[in-house]
Parts: structure tokens; C-alpha cells; sequence
């Protein structure tokens, strides 16, 4: 870890789980992201940060294929990303949205075997990976019989991180998982992502638009501004070596990192 | 001797057995199918009298005779003779020549028998009355505007002409009529026949078309218009049948030629509408008639109660199967026109223009195809095609209402586009689909009344009679099952709901 550490991304020794070659999308005359090369390593937490509009959600729907590129390609554990290995791509990645994403006529439990009974998995090792994860996300078994309406929504988090993890996942993608959470249960919730992250040891990008949230789960931090990365690094290197006034102007704009 | 073994094993089998019986069974049957006779008549107390007497005298000849009541038209019946629905009809020559045959002025009935023979069609001979068209009032206003016949309208332009449809609309009806007398009344409405004379008694309207057989002519005070210009063709009674009928029920209609005069016509009228009851009216005809054969069997008479749940199953029946092919039909045209395009357009286009075809002009539509014409089967598909929008356009709606998130979330998590449909978009989509197939129900109790129009029963039967004789008491025989069904129907779908639409969708909005 110690070499990771000290280089940005692009340099990094270690294997890619995911890569962005010169991959950009465009909707008409609006461009989402300009063409961008951007790497994620195996076994790396690398949070995705800008205002709203910077492409980082984009990112995040190019990878697994909800959208196509516009030009330039992602490379998904060595492989391209095309029509005949999306399912293979999704059913190895794990998806959490900022709502969970739960679809509301399956109880929990349904909600997190779905993938696994339509791949007619065994029951048993359903069960079983249904209790490990139970125990990870630290959802009490009996509330997984209730509805989504029925669960609160730092629940329905833990839940949906149950159905993105039920495959065992290279990778895992969250998209805001925490934005819609009151600060308590935010904060819990992102202690215990921390702890499953550093135990699972999985590749995992993260969309948020709270630095302190980055800062704490990510090992790296990658800033975007409409539709182009401003700067790649750690909280510090933002902090004592901004590439563009907007880095600064980004930061203060968050108050929890400023002294009150 | 191999054959003889053979057989005697196929006896020991039982279901060897069973299967021989059924095909003597079959047989039996279809030699039984052979003596069926099937009697038509409009929708008219005249008409159905005439075929309540055949249905007797068929009945009485050895034959299984059936009569389709009050099927419509002129067009609807020969339609139906035609191709071989019905065997037999009552019709009048006028009719005939005016209508079927296009050929007015061929009132002769020699001449009619010539041109109806490459038809395939044969006619009795006349029945012995001539119910002809005529216009009548009633006796006090006729004798304030010193009004006798047609040609006294002439300086009465401002009266109010009440005629039914089919006579406003018929190549010797009001139009040629009116223009032949020089009338020029600027009033002239279509009123249903029955309807006319409540509407006549009450001054609503002066004059209207009456037959002159009509029991309500003497019933109502009512005087007929002298035809002094011969305007009106000859109309007498004639049975039209099939070249193809067993010459034994042609002999069993013939008993009936030359038996009935405007008298005695006007008087069975007037019995079916007192009695509300045609059967007892035709057995009139047996009692009264000096020529006619005795009565072996009597007409049987259904009770209220038991016409009244045949024709609810019969309804039942209508409404099931056509809703049934519907829901089989519509829920993949409405997952294909959920993707918005022209072919969603399209679908959902024709299924609206299918929807607003009013349900006679539908069934004039059907009618003439080959293996649908006066029977149960165009009322289902009648039926079935006013069932196609309300669920397609729901099960479209239900799918384009799933949220933008949880089909992205579907794809993301690897299911593949079948599973997103039957696991993600149909399921909750359930509701605004069951809620299109319950308008579709609900609306087909009601129109299933239309299969009433084309002999095919249900509720619509008595409703149809009952508008014909404007008697109240029927029309509600077959208007309060059919609301009490409907409601009945709703209900069975509030269940449905909740065995249908999974839990999740019934709970409350979901917290934050």
C-alpha cells in the first residue's frame, strides 16, 4: 500500500480493476464528460467528488453500462465493456443508489437473493450468504421479511449494500449511498462502510459531494468540474497544493472541513 | 381371425370402451344436429309471434326446433339465411322486393319465387295478411285538423313526424314518401317503434309509420291514413327457407299459408303485448285455428327466474371469454407499446379508434364475415375488441410509470431484460393493469347487452323485448342483473387486488 499511497492513480503499481480510456459522453451539443483516462486500482477505495453536473455520476453509469460512450472505451478487469459481456460486468458488480434503489413489491430478503435465485442458486448457499451479510452491514435477520416501505432509510442503505455484495463482487459502486441520510445515521453508516470495505478488501468507487465523506472512506480523491477531472490526490494535496482556484473555492464551500 | 381378437381385446380395454362409446355418441349427435331447425325472426312482436307458431309446427314435425329471437333487420336475417345460420324466416314481399332483391315493383309473388331461386332461397306462400307500412294519428287530432289521408298532410307542414329508423332510412320510407304526397314537414325524427306510440299518445309527436296489423292502432284510438296515391307496396306475410331444409319442416311451415288474416294477426299482436308473453300468443294461434294440427305438446313456458339466470350465464359466459382473450391479447400489445414510437402510436391509435365504433355499427361490421354472422361469436369479439384499449393502455401506463431509478437499478444489478420485465416492471406495474382489466369488465357487463341484437342472449334479450313491447317490467329482468353484475364484478376485482398486487405496493408511501 505504502507505494499507492505516495503516486496519483495513473502511476500506481498495482493491477486495474477498472480503467477509462479517452472515454467521454455527450448528449447532443452537452457534453457529460470530455474524453477522460482514469484508472482504478484493485482493492482501491477511490471516491468521485464535484458539484452537481461535474460528470461523476456519468462516470459511474459508463462503467457499468447503463450508458454507452460516446467515443473511447472502459476496460472492465482487462476486458472491454460491450453488449456481450454487460450482464457478466453487472452480475460481478455491486450497485448501491442514493435512495437504495429497492424495488418496493420484494420484501428485503427478495430484494437481496433477486439476482442470486434468478442465477437458480442454491437455497442454502443463499441462506448462508444472506446470514454473513446480515451480520456485515449489521442488519438485525427479522427485519428482512419487512417491505422497503416499511424500513427506515439508513436500513434500506444497509440493504441495498446487502443486494450489491449478495455475488460477492469485484467491484462496488455507490452513487450517493448516503446523501438522503440524516447526519447520525450518515455517520454511522459511514463508519461501518469503512470497517466492510477494509474487511472485504473490494475495488470500490465512490459518488459523493461530501469532502469529508471522501476524505474518510477514499484512499484516493478525484475532483470534477463540468465534465473534466480538476485534480487527483488526497485531501492534503487539495488542500495544500490546489491545481486551480476552484479547488480552494470547492473546499471552503464544504463547512464541515472549516473550523466554525 | 386377428381382426376378431383384436377387437375382443379392444372391448376388455375401458378406455378403448369409453372412446367407442363417444364416437357412437358423436355420431348419434350428429345425426340429431341433421333434424335441428332453426327459426329466425326481427325484432318485432309480429315477427316473433310468426316464429313462436313455426317453432310449434316444427317441433310438432319431429324436428329440434330452435328460435332465435329479435335478431335485428331485414340484412341481419338474410344474412343469416344466406349462410346458413338460420333455416327459415318470416318475411313480407314487399320487403323482399324493395330490399333484398333491389328491385321495387317485384310484388308478385311468382315473380319473387323465380328471382330468389338462384339464391338458393325458396318462400312459402302468403300467410294471408298484408301488414303494410301505414301512417297514423291519433283519432282526436286527426278529427281537429280534419285530417283522413296522407294527401290532407300536405297543408300541414309544421307537424311533428315521428318514424322509426329503419322507415327514415328505407328506399320506400319517409324520404320518397314525402316527396311523392309533397309533404315538407321540417320536423321528422327517428323514434323507436314501441317508444312511438307512448310518444304519440302524449303529443310529443303527430304521426308516425305503424303496420297495419299493429295491435296498437285500436289500442291506442289510433286512426291509419288513407294511402290515397298506393304509395305503400304490398307487404304480405311470407316464410323464407333454406332450398337445403328437410322437405318434412317446409310441409310444417306451409300448414301455416292462407291461416292468418289481418284480423287474426292484429289479434295475436295484441295477445303477445297484453301477455308479454309470445309463446302463449303463438299457442293462441293452435286454439283459435280451425285448420291447424292439435296441439301434441304444450309450448313450454321458462319461468322468470330461470330465464332470468340462464340469460346471467349466458352473459357470464360472453363477458368471461371475451375479456378472457382480451387480457391475453392486450397485456403484450400494452408491453410493446409502453416504448414510446409510432408503433406505440399505432397500438394504441387503433385500439382507441376500435373503441369508439358505436356497438350496432359494429356489429353491421361483423356480421357479414364468413363464421361470425348472428352468433355468439360475434358478440365475443365484439366485446372482446371494446376490452383491448382500457388494458392496453393501463398496462402501457403502469410500465412507463415505473421510476426511472428502479429501471436503472434493474439493469445494474444483472438481471436480464426478460427478468426486468416479469420480476420488476410487470409486478409493479400490477395494479394500473388490474385496474385496466376491471374498466375493461365492467364496461363489457354493459355491453355484452349489444349480443341481445343478434340472437346471441344474455341480459340484452330482455332488454331488446322489452324496449320492443315497451314493457318496463322486462326491460328490468335484464337491466337489474346486469348492474347488480356489474357491481359484482367490481367487487370481485377489489378482491382480486389484494391477492394480485403484491403487499409491498399496498403499503403507505414509504418513510423517509
Amino acid at each position: 500500500m505504502g507505494t499507492t499511497e505516495r503516486g496519483p492513480p495513473w502511476t500506481m503499481q498495482n493491477a486495474q480493476m477498472v480503467e477509462l480510456r479517452g472515454a467521454s459522453k455527450s448528449y447532443g451539443s452537452t457534453v457529460a464528460l470530455h474524453p477522460t483516462d482514469l484508472s482504478f486500482a484493485i482493492g482501491q477505495t477511490t471516491a468521485l467528488i464535484g458539484p452537481s453536473g461535474c460528470g461523476k455520476s456519468t462516470l459511474l453509469r459508463l462503467i457499468i453500462g447503463l450508458i454507452q460512450p460516446t467515443s473511447g472505451q472502459v476496460v472492465f478487469d482487462g476486458k472491454p465493456v460491450g453488449e456481450d459481456n454487460l450482464l457478466e460486468i453487472r452480475r460481478s458488480t455491486g450497485y448501491v443508489i442514493q435512495d437504495g434503489g429497492l424495488f418496493p413489491h420484494l420484501t428485503a430478503e427478495e430484494n437481496v437473493s433477486l439476482v442470486a435465485r434468478m442465477m437458480e442458486m442454491d437455497s442454502g448457499k443463499i441462506q448462508t450468504r444472506i446470514d454473513e451479510l446480515s451480520a456485515l452491514v449489521r442488519i438485525p435477520r427479522d427485519l428482512l421479511s419487512r417491505y422497503p416501505g416499511e424500513l427506515s432509510g439508513g436500513q434500506r442503505q444497509r440493504i441495498s449494500l446487502m443486494r450489491a455484495l449478495m455475488l460477492s463482487p469485484k467491484v462496488l459502486l455507490l452513487d450517493e449511498p448516503l446523501a438522503a441520510l440524516d447526519p447520525m445515521v450518515r455517520a454511522a453508516l459511514q463508519t461501518d462502510l469503512k470497517r466492510i470495505f477494509e474487511e472485504l478488501g473490494t475495488t470500490v468507487i465512490l459518488v459523493t459531494h461530501d469532502m469529508g465523506e471522501a476524505a474518510y472512506l477514499g484512499q484516493t480523491i478525484v475532483l470534477l468540474r463540468e465534465g473534466k477531472i480538476v485534480q487527483i490526490g488526497k485531501l492534503e494535496d487539495f488542500q495544500k497544493a490546489p491545481k486551480e482556484p476552484f479547488v480552494t473555492e470547492f473546499l471552503n464551500a464544504q463547512r464541515s472541513l472549516v473550523a466554525l | 381371425m386377428r381382426r376378431t381378437r383384436n377387437s375382443e381385446r379392444g372391448t376388455r380395454n375401458p378406455l378403448l370402451r369409453i372412446l367407442s362409446t363417444l364416437a357412437i355418441l358423436c355420431v348419434t349427435c350428429g345425426a340429431l344436429a341433421q333434424q335441428t331447425v332453426t327459426v329466425g325472426s326481427k325484432k318485432f312482436t309480429e315477427s316473433y309471434v310468426l316464429g313462436e307458431i313455426a317453432k310449434k309446427l316444427l317441433s310438432d314435425a319431429g324436428f329440434q326446433a330452435q328460435h332465435k329471437q329479435g335478431m335485428g333487420g331485414t340484412i341481419i336475417l338474410w344474412q343469416a339465411l344466406k349462410t346458413g345460420q338460420i333455416d327459415a324466416y318470416p318475411e313480407y314481399t314487399g320487403t323482399i322486393g324493395e330490399e333484398i332483391l333491389k328491385k321495387p315493383g317485384l310484388n308478385n309473388l311468382e315473380d319473387i319465387k323465380k328471382a330468389l331461386e338462384p339464391l338458393g332461397i325458396e318462400t312459402t306462400g302468403e300467410l294471408g295478411f298484408n301488414d303494410t307500412y301505414a301512417l297514423c294519428m291519433t283519432e282526436k287530432r286527426a278529427q281537429e285538423l280534419g285530417i283522413t289521408k296522407i294527401s290532407d298532410l300536405k297543408s300541414h307542414a309544421d307537424l311533428v313526424v315521428g318514424v322509426t329508423p329503419e322507415f327514415l332510412g328505407r328506399k320506400d320510407g319517409w324520404k320518397p314518401l314525402a316527396s311523392k304526397y309533397g309533404l315538407n314537414m321540417s320536423n321528422v325524427k327517428g323514434v323507436e317503434h314501441a317508444l312511438g306510440y307512448t310518444a304519440l299518445g302524449s303529443g310529443q309527436i303527430d304521426i308516425k309509420d305503424a303496420y297495419s296489423t299493429d295491435a296498437k292502432l285500436a289500442e291506442n284510438h289510433l286512426v291509419v291514413l288513407q294511402d290515397d296515391l298506393n304509395y305503400f307496396p304490398q307487404y304480405k306475410a311470407v316464410f323464407l327457407y333454406r332450398k337445403q331444409m328437410p322437405a318434412a319442416a317446409v310441409d310444417a311451415l306451409r300448414k301455416m299459408e292462407g291461416t292468418i288474416d289481418e284480423k287474426r294477426m292484429t289479434a295475436l299482436n295484441a295477445s303477445a303485448e297484453n301477455s308479454k308473453d309470445y309463446s302463449k300468443a303463438a299457442s293462441e294461434y293452435f286454439a283459435t285455428a280451425p285448420k291447424a294440427p292439435a296441439t301434441q305438446t304444450p309450448i313450454e313456458e321458462e319461468s322468470v327466474a330461470s330465464s332470468i339466470l340462464h340469460n346471467t350465464g349466458v352473459h357470464l359466459l360472453l363477458v368471461g371469454i371475451s375479456l378472457l382473450f382480451a387480457i391475453l391479447v392486450a397485456i403484450p400489445l400494452g408491453i410493446v407499446a409502453s416504448k414510446r414510437g409510432p408503433l406505440s402510436s399505432f397500438i394504441l391509435g387503433t385500439a382507441g379508434v376500435l373503441q369508439t365504433i358505436p356497438s350496432l355499427a359494429l356489429l353491421a361490421l361483423l356480421v357479414p364475415i364468413a363464421g361470425l354472422g348472428i352468433s355468439w361469436r360475434t358478440a365475443v369479439l365484439a366485446l372482446f375488441l371494446y376490452s383491448l384499449l382500457p388494458i392496453i393502455r393501463n398496462t402501457a401506463t403502469g410500465l412507463q410509470d415505473v421510476p426511472g431509478t428502479l429501471r436503472e437499478a434493474a439493469a445494474a444489478i444483472g438481471l436480464t431484460p426478460n427478468q426486468q420485465l416479469t420480476r420488476v416492471y410487470l409486478p409493479m406495474a400490477s395494479r394500473s393493469i388490474l385496474a385496466g382489466i376491471k374498466t375493461a369488465a365492467v364496461i363489457n357487463v354493459g355491453t355484452a347487452t349489444l349480443a341481445g341484437l343478434i340472437g346471441a342472449g344474455g341480459l340484452g334479450e330482455p332488454i331488446i323485448s322489452g324496449l320492443n313491447l315497451n314493457d318496463a317490467p322486462t326491460i328490468l329482468q335484464g337491466a337489474i342483473p346486469a348492474a347488480v353484475l356489474a357491481l359484482l364484478v367490481q367487487g370481485l376485482f377489489d378482491t382480486l387486488d389484494r391477492v394480485i398486487i403484491p403487499k409491498g405496493l399496498r403499503l403507505g408511501e414509504a418513510r423517509p
